[in-house]
């Protein structure tokens, strides 16, 4: 035992303190290295041309924002509230006493949280196939809102059950003993409790569906009713360039990452709270 | 008739059987006190006075109304009964005047500005009016209980039912809730008390009941079974709550 540390220093000659500079220094050298060879290979004036093409972002702008940002914002709040009302619903099914109502939520929930988003529009917007007269109300507004409810529904649900179950079982014995009937007690004590512990999540499924209403894509719209990914993908095939593309897909970060802070902001409030 | 009565009362969870046969009965203006070591099955007899825990056997009446007969709108009889929790369970969401007002309008459909007069009525009587817009959060512990006690008052209970309602407060914070409760006594208010507090139950209680272990050991005046205890069981609890550092010298 008393060898060890005189035998350690004289195998490996570099100090530890040592041994981590050179392996920073290593990293850094390999960072230039990239660098260097990506600059040289890269032809800058290509790249301009055809993802930041000015001219092209120029023709976009002002409908970028009165029509697909408007759109866009009208078919992700549209679907958040279907969502919200449907999976709170679920959600107070999952924990009735009612077996059949928790069985069909449960079935809800892993049929809708398993299946991709887009499956879900493509059925929707097949549904005139199978049922030739039918309408869904609002035609491409309500198609989807109905498509993007139904997908976050099962996501919300779940939210809303853990946010439930967070509520100290206390509120509810109180809110009996002063003679409120269950529902009651539900609606004017525990769901209110639940959905204040719920905004962070809920505030981050704004943030998926605001990305996930590029799928009403699928649905086939016309020109006014044209959301931030087709508006993009239109434009790039009239100028034959993916400035258009690169200009969406900078409109949704203008949104998500606030948002996304938010929803960060908010949870951390909440932890120093409890 | 008495405002509670409780007939051979039986309640297992599970295998473990917590009551086994309890008869005791509150008349209307008494304050009773429950005593016993934890896990004499005190609170979960309360709690079966107003239903939060379901009896396996036996009945449970309240001012002549049978809890137990399974036709029973146990809504009903609650909105008479006032509870007083350990942990307080004030809403969290809501003010402290919306904490009292809100079981008024929507279980006795009392007008909004009723409601509020009465509540202020009884903050007042707790002594914590100027904390109506507070939220719970912002209270201490003997606060948010004290208003635990307003909200249960506002319903105009002919019972109140207290759950320890000072063993989750800092002992500095105790003196407060206890001279409420003891006004309400003095107010003719009838009480069933479960508590620790043997000052408070030799001062203000009738009587005073010594559970062990699932049964009533004894049951009379407290200057009998604080200061008189019949059963070697009740003397051996009462020496070690009293004198609770003496215990180890004999």
């Amino acid at each position: 035992m008393s060898e060890q540390p005189t035998t350690l220093p004289s195998r490996k000659a570099w100090s530890p303190r040592k041994r981590q500079r050179i392996g920073r220094g290593a990293q850094y050298t390999l960072l230039i290295v990239v660098a260097v060879v990506l600059a040289s290979l890269a032809d800058w004036g290509a790249i301009r041309q055809s993802f930041f093409n000015t001219q092209v972002a120029a023709d976009g702008l002002p409908r970028l924002f009165t029509v697909a940002l408007k759109n866009t914002v009208i078919y992700t709040i549209s679907g958040y509230v279907v969502g919200f009302a449907l999976g709170m619903l679920l959600a107070l099914m999952r924990q009735s006493s009612v077996a059949p109502y928790r069985w069909t939520a449960s079935t809800y929930i892993e049929i809708f949280r398993g299946l991709p988003a887009l499956v879900i529009f493509l059925m929707i917007g097949s549904l005139p196939l199978a049922f030739p007269g039918l309408q869904v109300p609002g035609g491409v507004y309500g198609q989807a809102a109905l498509g993007l409810g139904l997908v976050s529904a099962a996501y919300m649900a779940e939210t809303f059950r853990a946010g439930l179950q967070a509520v100290p079982k206390g509120q509810m014995e109180a809110a009996r003993s002063l003679g409120m009937p269950h529902m009651r007690a539900m609606v004017s004590i525990i769901v209110p409790q639940a959905v204040r512990i719920v905004i962070p999540p809920l505030t981050n499924e704004l943030v998926l569906l605001f990305k996930d209403s590029s799928l009403v894509l699928f649905l086939g719209v016309t020109a006014a009713q044209v959301e931030l990914a087709k508006f993009g993908n239109d434009q790039a095939s009239t100028f034959a360039s993916p400035t258009p593309i690169l200009v969406s897909g900078l409109t949704y970060l203008l949104i998500t990452i606030p948002l996304g802070y938010v929803a960060r902001r908010l949870e951390s409030r909440q932890r120093g709270k409890r | 008739m008495s405002t509670v009565e409780i007939r051979n009362l039986h309640k297992s969870f599970g295998q473990l059987e917590v009551l086994k046969g309890i008869d005791f009965t509150v008349e209307a203006g008494q304050v009773v006190c429950v005593i016993g070591p934890s896990g004499s099955g005190k609170s979960t007899l309360l709690r079966c006075v107003n239903l939060l825990e379901r009896p396996t056997s036996g009945q449970v009446f309240v001012d002549g109304t049978e809890l137990t007969d399974p036709d029973v709108d146990i809504d009903a009889v609650r909105r008479r009964l006032g509870m007083v929790f350990q942990q307080f369970n004030l809403f969290a969401h809501l003010t402290v005047l919306r904490n009292v007002t809100i079981a008024q309008e929507r279980v006795l459909k009392r007008g909004r500005a009723e409601a509020e007069e009465i509540a202020r009525e009884t903050l007042e009587k707790v002594g914590l009016s100027e904390k109506a817009d507070s939220f719970p959060a912002q209270l201490s512990g003997g606060q948010q209980q004290r208003v635990a006690i307003a909200r249960a008052l506002a319903m105009n209970p002919s019972l109140m039912l207290f759950d320890e309602p000072t063993s989750a407060l800092d002992p500095e914070l105790v003196g407060d809730v206890l001279s409420v409760m003891r006004e309400l006594a003095q107010d003719g208010m009838t009480m069933l008390v479960v508590t620790h507090e043997m000052g408070f139950a030799r001062e203000v209680a009738d009587r005073v009941v010594f559970m062990d272990r699932g049964a009533i050991v004894e049951d009379g005046p407290p200057e009998q079974v604080i200061a008189d205890p019949r059963h070697p069981r009740t003397r051996e609890f009462l020496g070690r709550v009293l004198h609770p550092e003496g215990a180890d010298d004999e």
